[in-house]
């Protein structure tokens, strides 16, 4: 059971990743959702790589017995990345939608509706 | 090793390189950026066009090109490329050039010209590496690498709110997607060990639909449909279109072409054996139903716009959905052999032929709405009329694209709607009957755009003069390959369709042959 | 902005070098530690936070030197791919062939040497100088946002 625990956390870090994305109406709050849906999906792809009783994938200093793949490390560092540059994307369109409309509450930017 | 070794590995780093020297060269000088990422944009079209004589001269097998050593194990990087990776290849570069030629004089108003570009040629660097990649998760690094750039020149226009508005919808429905498409890559991970996809589609056929295998489908179907811009996940696409500035809107429709590339590689390489193995027809009918739904839907909400490059948003939408019709009857017989070789591959066919048809047509439409825009300063419909006095070049490209988007003979639109009724019919006469009244109503909405935007009285208020002629050339590029294919639609379908059919049916061969 | 109080500023002339030294061996050592390219990068870009905090964004970095930063360290990064082109885009053409950083690596565990893996450290400095271009460029332009109201970035 123990074993199962990274997974659960997954699984309750996206649904409120998808709650907040779904019904909560302040821009920010949205984009804090969507940062919380990545933290999700990057703790995901480490949890996949553990082997019981391993050490850390380092080449130094290391003294025999098995290591986690390195693999899935490479790929959620290549997601985070990816993460930072449309976390700040995002955020500079909010900053601009301020400017332009006085608010950032999601319902009162609808000026393109139709 | 020879130069055309090294094809495949050029053609994305001709416009990387262009893209960051482009900063660099706009601090030197205002206007050069706009030539030399030209000059780039026709060298990267050049490789392509001898990549393609390469591949369509060949024998059928990929060309595979390992990144980083000279011989192929499927733990590096391979780039696998396949008569259908060059086909949509072949798509982007025509489209690229001729919407940078048409920006020239478009961008002559605003700053930051030089991060334009940038921007121009990094969306054709993510569309290049989604089409040539063999590698799932170099597809999804240049899926968001593509996405990023888009609704940066969505939001271009800094003076209006209503374009960070858009370009915000936009930049969140891809994140979110992308997201899941890197939850879908993990799980294919977990279960085989591997990200090439030659050797997941060989664990997947071995292991059949799984619940796992089923999620996977699900969540790549979603992903490259929001991408694509299937209803019900386009939401943002209307906005993001009608809000980008001049040129963009074509740019954004030949990335979404990509998207269309995802779904039908992960439906029919990936996921094919499986499914023909089993006989499941529900994957198709979920890609069919996903196509009338957008052909539907997206003409009958263009019929009451009032803005026009809203209206040709929606249309995009519509034309979309005949792709997805097509092709779903494709996969919806892959486990059937006979019906496949009686209708089945003219489907497909049909469906890829469109791609290329609605990428050349719409892109034109797109471009002659950004001549409008140019030449009137407005997008309104109920404000403009007459401008087919001042402006006769604009008019005839104008009658050109929307002849061949409503199907009228002999133009290429209708070439490639017969195939896809005739082979939906004997699918499903109802389909079919679908099709055809979605291309009535079309017809029904280019002739009202026609007749409010250009006959009727001249404006008393505005000046009307033609617009430059470096926007002239960027659609001539357009109207040329459309007049081309209109008159030789056979010599097309035999030389580029037919191929690229055949290698989306055929499996992938395993770099190093493992 | 305005800068910030006395005490700040000399806080943050004392600590910036350091902050930057501290980025920088993440970057060099990432072929044997835990690091690399984006890690140290961001940690350098950290430095260029604070400098950016305490004394007012314009007075600090100018937007163009940082794009060039930028812009330099991609082309570097693409230019030692190009230039293994005689066999393979990126090809280690420095691995195991005694100049800049090529020692053979030594079989089994052994505490790592700095003079080894070819153009896997050219490649994490240049990908180091990059990161801390673009986030630099990322902060200058929110923090001119946010404050300055009528100033747009622009080139």
């Amino acid at each position: 059971m123990i074993d199962m625990a990274p997974y659960i956390t997954v699984a309750i870090i996206i649904g409120i990743g998808l709650y907040i994305c779904m019904f909560k109406s302040n821009l920010i709050k949205i984009v804090m959702g969507i940062s919380l849906i990545e933290s999700g999906v990057n703790l995901f792809l480490i949890t996949l790589g553990y082997r019981h009783g391993a050490y850390a994938p380092i080449f130094t200093m290391f003294n025999g017995g098995i290591m986690t793949l390195p693999t899935p490390q490479a790929l959620t560092l290549t997601s985070i990345v990816i993460g930072v540059a449309t976390t700040a994307l995002l955020l500079a369109f909010v900053i601009k939608i301020y400017r332009h409309y006085g608010s950032i509450d999601a319902k009162d930017a609808r000026r393109l509706k139709g | 090793m020879s130069f055309m070794d090294q094809l495949p590995i050029l053609i994305i780093a001709v416009p990387l390189l262009g893209a960051f020297l482009t900063p660099i060269l706009g601090m030197m000088s205002k206007k050069l950026p706009r030539y030399t990422s030209t000059l780039f944009l026709a060298v990267s079209a050049l490789l392509v066009a001898l990549m393609a004589f390469e591949v369509y001269g060949g024998d059928g097998t990929p060309i595979i090109y390992t990144l980083g050593s000279s011989d192929p194990t499927p733990f590096r990087i391979v780039l696998e490329i396949d008569a259908f990776s060059v086909f949509m290849a072949i798509i982007m570069a025509g489209v690229s050039l001729a919407v940078s030629i048409y920006s020239w004089s478009f961008t002559d108003k605003y700053t930051g010209q030089d991060k334009f570009y940038t921007l121009i040629l990094l969306v054709v660097v993510g569309s290049y590496g989604m089409t040539l990649t063999g590698d799932l998760f170099n597809l999804f690094v240049f899926f968001e690498i593509s996405s990023i750039a888009l609704s940066g020149l969505v939001a271009f226009r800094m003076n209006r709110g209503e374009s960070f508005e858009a370009a915000f919808k936009y930049m969140m429905y891809s994140t979110l997607s992308g997201l899941f498409l890197l939850f879908a890559i993990a799980l294919l991970y977990s279960q085989y060990g591997v990200l090439n996809i030659a050797l997941l589609a060989q664990g997947i056929t071995a292991d059949g639909f799984t619940p796992l295998n089923k999620v996977v489908l699900a969540l790549l179907i979603g992903d490259f449909a929001m991408k694509a811009g299937a209803v019900p996940l386009h939401m943002p696409s209307p906005y993001a279109y009608s809000e980008s500035p001049g040129g963009i809107s074509t740019l954004f429709m030949a990335a979404s072409q990509a998207g269309l590339y995802g779904l039908f590689r992960a439906s029919f390489t990936l996921f094919g054996g499986a499914i023909s193995s089993m006989g499941y027809a529900a994957v198709g009918w979920i890609v069919i139903i996903l196509g009338v739904l957008s052909m539907f839907i997206g003409v009958t909400m263009a019929l009451v716009q009032k803005d026009v490059k809203r209206l040709m948003a929606y249309h995009c939408i519509s034309q979309t959905g005949y792709i997805l019709l097509g092709v779903g009857v494709g996969i919806a017989v892959l486990g059937d052999a006979t019906a496949m070789d009686r209708y089945g591959k003219a489907a497909i066919e049909g469906g890829l032929f469109h791609t290329i048809n609605n990428a050349l047509y719409k892109g034109l439409l797109f471009l002659t709405a950004g001549a409008m825009f140019y030449a009137t300063g407005t997008r309104n419909l109920n404000e403009m009329r007459g401008l087919g006095h001042n402006m006769k070049i604009t008019t005839m490209f104008f009658l050109i694209g929307a002849i061949a988007i409503s199907g009228i003979p002999p133009s290429n639109g209708f070439s490639s709607k017969l195939l896809i009724y005739e082979s939906v019919f004997q699918f499903n006469p109802a389909l079919s009957a679908i099709a055809m009244f979605v291309s009535v109503l079309t017809l029904a909405s280019f002739v009202k755009v026609f007749y409010s935007a250009f006959l009727g009285p001249k404006m008393k208020d505005k000046e009307i003069k033609e617009v430059p002629s470096s926007m002239i050339f960027g659609m001539a590029i357009l109207v040329a390959a459309i007049l081309a294919f209109s008159l030789f639609p056979g010599l097309v379908l035999d030389t580029l369709i037919k191929p690229a059919v055949e290698a989306l049916l055929r499996a992938w061969p395993i770099p190093g042959g493992v | 902005m305005k800068p910030m109080s006395v005490i700040v500023r000399t806080m943050t002339r004392s600590l910036y070098p350091f902050i930057l030294l501290f980025g920088a061996y993440l970057v060099v050592h990432g072929h044997l530690t835990p690091g690399g390219g984006f890690q140290g990068g961001a940690v350098a870009a950290s430095a260029i936070a604070l400098a950016i905090a305490a004394f007012g964004g314009t007075k600090a970095y100018h937007e163009k030197t940082l794009a060039l930063f930028e812009s330099g360290g991609l082309l570097f990064f693409l230019s030692l791919g190009l230039i293994g082109m005689g066999v393979a885009f990126m090809w280690n053409f420095l691995a195991g062939s005694g100049s800049l950083f090529g020692d053979p690596v030594a079989y089994g565990s052994n505490p790592g040497y700095l003079n080894t893996a070819g153009t896997i450290p050219l490649m994490n400095i240049a990908v180091g100088l990059e990161v801390v271009g673009g986030l630099g460029a990322i902060m200058l332009a929110m923090g001119s946002y946010a404050f300055d109201e009528d100033k747009e970035v622009s080139s």
